[in-house]
């Protein structure tokens, strides 16, 4: 049966080549090759959970009175966004939990691509031949943290308005032309002409999914053609790739691992809360709440724009904002200019120009890791900034002395991280044998009362001979017993 | 080995089912699969439980406990299936260079250069003229594509709808008095017939009973009977500048703690905004309303280039 629909797929197409190849591709085993997928999975969801909610989501500002079935609303003005999406809240089925996992997995989604890129830039998987996908994954990181601004900004609420109307002055502040960007985008002097929700829906659920699916197909294309890579190891080298294969064993446990990602995300979707609109009501923009936080991808530039001085620039007849143009534009653009320039930077310094498929453990590259350490301090610092206001009230501290330890801090962080980690990592170099589990020494007393020392039997995972050598992925397993199997009677397969 | 490489028969090695590359990883692959076998039936479980959970209307929680536990133990059968009970390996491939050799590099370089290049060169005009009726293409694309979105700001930002004698209203279009406030209350206004109109906003405190000259020149006559009345738009990023302190006569954006001191003419004294808060003269009438006595002197809200 099989067969029979493959040959008439391979006339036509000829995939059984190709095919075969690829599901004998090897993945290598280790942890930390799942926080890509983590960020893959959660993007399904999205996309799923999307769907669904699209179905009942309205994108208008118009305004329409509340009739729903969520009563301290009835009967009160709201936008037609705004009461669609406290209605697929509470009036659809399942709606909220639907709704909760789309917007948990959307963090989770912009996390694990952190964590995932964390991963690639500390191992040094960026460098030769990966240079492309790491301009494609950044490109699909600073997409994600676009598009997740957009989704939150949809359902028109007080909290999210309140960051559209944040969005729209960093637009202005640009010099020469943001008035005009501003008033193209919506539509004419904030809030506009009430096309900015409809707009926002468009590139939310079409435009910027359709340039990250076209992204992700080139990120694993790319995977593919150029092959994973591996942590130095036993038979592991610079020309191979060691671990499962393709098919059966890891599509078996990716299939697992995607709907363990989907429970967790359904599981926070339904027992924590996420974004309680109802709570916050309809945006106008005359009301303001207090402690307004956005999504935590975007607490970074929220904690710059508060640290920084009210530098405006006046000349010329002319102002340049600088207190927002510098944190909100100029910051996050060298920011990731600096991703993107990474693999190039760092090969500039190293002249190294050859092909890299075995990963660097951190410790052994103090400068590249310091420099990690720095820019993770330096986001870190900036990111716990947007939290000003609620720690001066948590800590019952004066406002300006947290403001102030900030602006401080957002200078000395990243220094103090750089030194640390350089240090830390020229330390454990020195270390012999770390991280290898040390046997265990039997101190015996002899009957002459002389002391002595044994060392233990090794035990599984000492790392003493217990890994096989790794082989080819076999075509079939071979029924005839053992002691006959000589290698006679072994297919033959075009590869 | 990659497709394209090598079209030779070549043989792959023997594989025995004693082969330990083909074993479970697991030691005891019964155990393994017990345990696989009962996270996939939880997993079953919990997806007829969705199912039941959503035909009886259950809550979100009870949806999500048995979608997402159905989910996690479906994954985990699965996950360990694969992971203790398919072949362990190691199993290994071959790299190829996937780049082409110098001759086909120089081949791919004079095709282009050279081909292109004479094609180009032959015939001056018709790649001129490429080149211009392209870039007028995208040029003139960019009309429709950008200049359609919306309308130029002109001096709209300079504008509020705030005039001489307009009447200070609430929200609701009802008439402030001058009797409406306490010493110490605040509210938020608009021009009459502009109710809820954004760059209009204006934040009405009430100091004192009678008029409080402010420490800021010029701007005696600007308040009236205790009043005064400021754009509420912050010049950072135009939030609402809705927090009034009274103790301290200072009102704060909840965005970015910008704070400024209403007694000296709204200047900001501390936090990133630039500038003091746009003020806006009132009076009142010889019926006791709250109006505009003149429109602000300058534009509100945050920063931008054509702002003087």
């Amino acid at each position: 049966m099989i067969d029979e629909s493959l040959r008439w797929v391979d006339d036509r197409l000829g995939i059984a080549k190709g095919g075969r190849t690829f599901l004998d591709k090897i993945f290598p085993d280790h942890w930390s090759f799942m926080l890509g997928e983590i960020a893959l999975y959660s993007f399904v969801v999205l996309l799923g959970t999307g769907v669904f909610l699209s179905l009942y989501y309205v994108p208008s500002a118009h305004e329409i009175i509340y009739h729903g079935s969520y009563l301290p609303l009835r009967g009160q003005r709201v936008s037609e966004a705004y009461a669609s999406t406290v209605g697929l809240s509470f009036d659809v089925r399942s709606g909220l939990l639907m709704r909760q996992a789309h917007h948990w997995a959307a963090d989770i989604f912009v996390g694990a691509i952190a964590v995932h890129m964390a991963r690639v830039f500390f191992t040094g998987a960026f460098r030769k031949p990966r240079e492309f996908n790491w301009i494609v994954g950044v490109t699909m990181l600073i997409l994600a943290i676009v598009n997740g601004f957009l989704g939150y900004s949809l359902p028109d609420d007080l909290v999210s308005g309140t960051g559209i109307r944040i969005a729209y002055s960093i637009i202005e502040s640009v010099p020469l032309v943001g008035s005009y960007l501003a008033f193209f985008l919506f539509g004419g002097n904030y809030p506009g002409s009430g096309v900015i929700i409809p707009r926002f829906f468009i590139i939310h659920v079409l435009i910027v999914p359709l340039i990250l699916l076209g992204l992700l197909g080139a990120h694993l294309g790319l995977l593919v053609k150029q092959k994973h890579t591996q942590f130095p190891g036993k038979s592991k080298s610079e020309r191979n790739v060691v671990g499962s294969p393709m098919f059966p064993t890891f599509m078996a446990k990716t299939t697992g691992f995607l709907f363990m990602t989907t429970g967790v995300i359904f599981l926070l979707g339904g027992f924590v809360q996420i974004n309680p609109i109802w709570q916050f009501g309809q945006y106008e923009s005359y009301k303001i709440s207090y402690a307004v936080q956005p999504d935590w991808y975007m607490g970074w530039l929220d904690g710059a724009l508060r640290i920084m001085p009210s530098w405006e620039w006046v000349g010329w007849g002319h102002t340049i904002p600088l207190e927002v143009f510098l944190p909100a534009v100029i910051f996050p653009g060298i920011v990731f200019n600096i991703f993107y320039t990474w693999p190039f930077i760092e090969s500039r310094h190293t002249k190294d120009l050859a092909y890299h498929n075995l990963l660097d453990r951190p410790r052994d590259r103090p400068k590249r890791t310091a420099a990690g350490a720095a820019m993770l301090g330096l986001l870190g610092t900036v990111f716990f900034a947007s939290s000003t206001d609620v720690m001066a009230n948590f800590f019952d501290l004066p406002l300006m002395g947290v403001l102030w330890f900030f602006r401080i801090a957002v200078i000395v962080v990243p220094i103090v991280s750089y030194f640390l980690a350089y240090q830390i990592c020229n330390e454990l170099r020195q270390a012999e044998g770390l991280g290898k589990r040390k046997r265990a020494l039997a101190v015996t007393l002899t009957e002459s009362g002389e002391y002595r020392t044994e060392e233990s039997e090794p035990r599984p995972g000492d790392g003493a001979g217990v890994e096989l050598e790794p082989v080819p992925v076999p075509a079939f397993i071979d029924v005839v017993p053992p002691e006959l199997a000589t290698g006679e009677g072994v297919r033959r397969v075009m590869r | 080995m990659s497709a394209e490489d090598d079209h030779s028969v070549s043989p792959l090695p023997p594989a025995a089912l004693d082969d330990p590359h083909l074993q479970p990883y697991a030691r005891r692959p019964e155990a393994a699969q017990t345990v696989a076998a009962v996270a996939m039936v939880i997993g079953f479980l919990g997806f007829i439980g969705f199912g039941v959970s959503y035909w009886v209307v259950a809550s979100t929680q009870w949806q999500a406990a048995t979608f997402g536990i159905g989910l996690f133990g479906f994954g985990f059968g699965v996950t360990a299936w694969g992971k203790y009970l398919m072949p362990q390996g190691p199993f290994v491939e071959e790299r190829h260079q996937f780049h082409s050799t110098e001759a086909e590099r120089d081949a791919m370089t004079a095709a282009v250069v050279e081909r292109g290049g004479m094609v180009v060169k032959r015939r001056k005009v018709l790649g001129g003229l490429f080149a211009l009726g392209s870039t007028a293409m995208g040029i003139v694309l960019l009309f429709p594509l950008l200049r359609s979105l919306g309308p130029k700001p002109g001096r709209t930002l300079f504008q509020t709808n705030w005039k001489k004698g307009s009447k200070a209203v609430t929200i609701n279009g009802r008439q402030v008095y001058e009797e409406d406030l306490e010493v110490g209350g605040v509210m938020t206004v608009f021009p009459e017939g502009f109710e809820g109109s954004s760059p209009d906003q204006v934040i009405l405190i009430r100091l004192a009973d009678t008029t409080q000259p402010l420490s800021a020149p010029g701007r005696t006559s600007w308040g009236v009977a205790g009043y005064v009345a400021y754009s509420k738009l912050c010049t950072h990023l135009g939030c609402p500048v809705g927090l009034y302190q009274e103790q301290t006569q200072q009102l704060v954006c909840p965005c970015h703690q910008s704070v400024f001191n209403v007694l000296a003419g709204a200047v900001p004294e501390f936090g990133p905004a630039p500038r003091p808060l746009p003020q806006l003269p009132i009076t009142v009438d010889a019926q006791g309303r709250l109006r505009a006595n003149g429109t602000f002197d300058q534009a509100v809200g945050p920063g931008f280039w054509e702002r003087p």
